[in-house]
């Protein structure tokens, strides 16, 4: 099992969004997920640690992915 | 080396991979993402067998399909340039990777038109998007602008006005979208439209802050304040890998014949990187099938 804080910061209407936190719920890894599109503080938050607007962005522990991708996900998830 | 290379990861490059492993074809699927543009699809009601279905929720089904097969994927390489050699064709990935095949499947999709002014490269994703349903909500309360006039700028015109404080809609020629969309946009108070402007430069240090647009007329510039800019004006062919091996056509799709063949003998293209005249996920899957099966009897005629 993988021990590891895993964040995602979300739109509800992003379809990347819902595949990274699927993605994420399939391979049972649990996470918090944050609707930056309602919470402004959040919004902040992911902007400043990620340096950019575009969502999804999905932080393990202090690494910092922008965009649903798979293959980076598996490799710090692992 | 394999059979077949199938490089895209879209509706035509699943479908193929698909028909491809049921005809036991030694193959690989390389691929930027999984998906392609139904990524930006919020909900599918066109593609048969579902009457509504989620865009990423198809995407989930076509991967577990395929996944049942043992054919090889490598998922998030990008190819960046195909070259025919003796007996098949190698391609080069964006991270240097070599992988090569007697046949290829090129169906890489399309992908969001830039409009290359300044500041637009910078500025990707710190205010410049080409997602609106992904990003939008992230800008809510706040100014922004929308280029282009087709429908897909008025349908982010339409999302944006109801959360942003006010937008700006800049198109280069009159609105082209339909007429439906324009009606319901003309109730909006916080919109101002600029049509036949020609968008100048982005600005902005870390993060967007303001437009430049011109007027075609009378050449009068303006600029505004905004935070976000959302660029839809339309797509364009992600057909560079193959520019060195085929012509293209005059919008840079690659031409096919109606059994997905190009001018290259083992070469063969589906989907909404080609010259086919619909561009649905449903043909889409439709074209891919056809490649994969014209693929498999190109390899038995060379076997004989």
């Amino acid at each position: 099992m993988v021990d590891k804080k895993v964040v995602v910061y979300s739109t509800p209407t992003c379809p990347y969004c819902k595949r990274a936190k699927d993605y994420l719920s399939r391979k049972e890894i649990p996470y918090v997920d944050y609707n930056v599109a309602q919470d402004r503080e959040k919004a902040k938050e992911m902007i400043q640690k990620s340096g950019q607007m575009a969502v999804p962005v999905i932080t393990i522990d202090n690494e910092v992915v922008v965009g649903f991708n798979q293959t980076l996900l598996d490799k710090l998830l692992s | 080396m394999y059979e077949l290379m199938i490089i895209g990861g879209g509706p035509a490059g699943l479908a193929a991979s698909v028909y491809a492993a049921r005809k036991r074809l030694k193959t690989l699927l390389v691929s930027g993402d999984v998906g392609g543009q139904v990524n930006w699809t919020l909900g599918v009601e066109n593609y048969l067998g579902y009457q509504f279905i989620e865009g990423s929720e198809l995407i989930d089904k076509f991967q577990t399909q395929v996944s049942q097969y043992p054919i090889d994927q490598k998922i998030g390489e990008k190819v960046s340039r195909l070259e025919k050699i003796k007996g098949g064709f190698e391609a080069v990935s964006e991270a240097g990777d070599r992988y090569q095949s007697r046949v290829v499947i090129f169906a890489t999709g399309k992908r969001p038109r830039r409009l290359n002014v300044p500041g637009e490269a910078e500025l990707t994703g710190r205010g410049v998007t080409y997602c609106a349903i992904c990003d939008g909500p992230v800008f809510s309360g706040q100014r922004v602008a929308v280029v282009g006039g087709g429908n897909s700028a008025l349908e982010a015109a339409l999302d944006m006005v109801k959360i942003a404080e006010h937008v700006d809609l800049v198109s280069l020629t009159p609105l082209t979208g339909d007429a439906i969309l324009i009606d319901k946009l003309s109730g909006a108070n916080n919109l101002s439209i600029f049509t036949e402007y020609q968008t100048e430069k982005i600005e902005g240090q870390d993060f967007v802050t303001g437009i430049l647009i011109r007027d075609l007329k009378s050449g009068e510039k303006k600029r505004f304040d905004v935070s976000g800019i959302f660029i839809e004006i339309g797509l364009t062919p992600n057909s560079e890998a193959v520019s060195g091996l085929i012509e293209l056509s005059k919008l840079g799709e690659v031409p096919v014949s109606c059994s997905c063949e190009t001018t290259m003998p083992g070469l063969y293209a589906a989907g909404d990187v080609t010259d086919i005249p619909e561009k649905q996920i449903v043909v889409a899957a439709g074209e891919g099938a056809k490649a994969a099966l014209q693929a498999h009897r190109y390899l038995q005629r060379l076997a004989t």
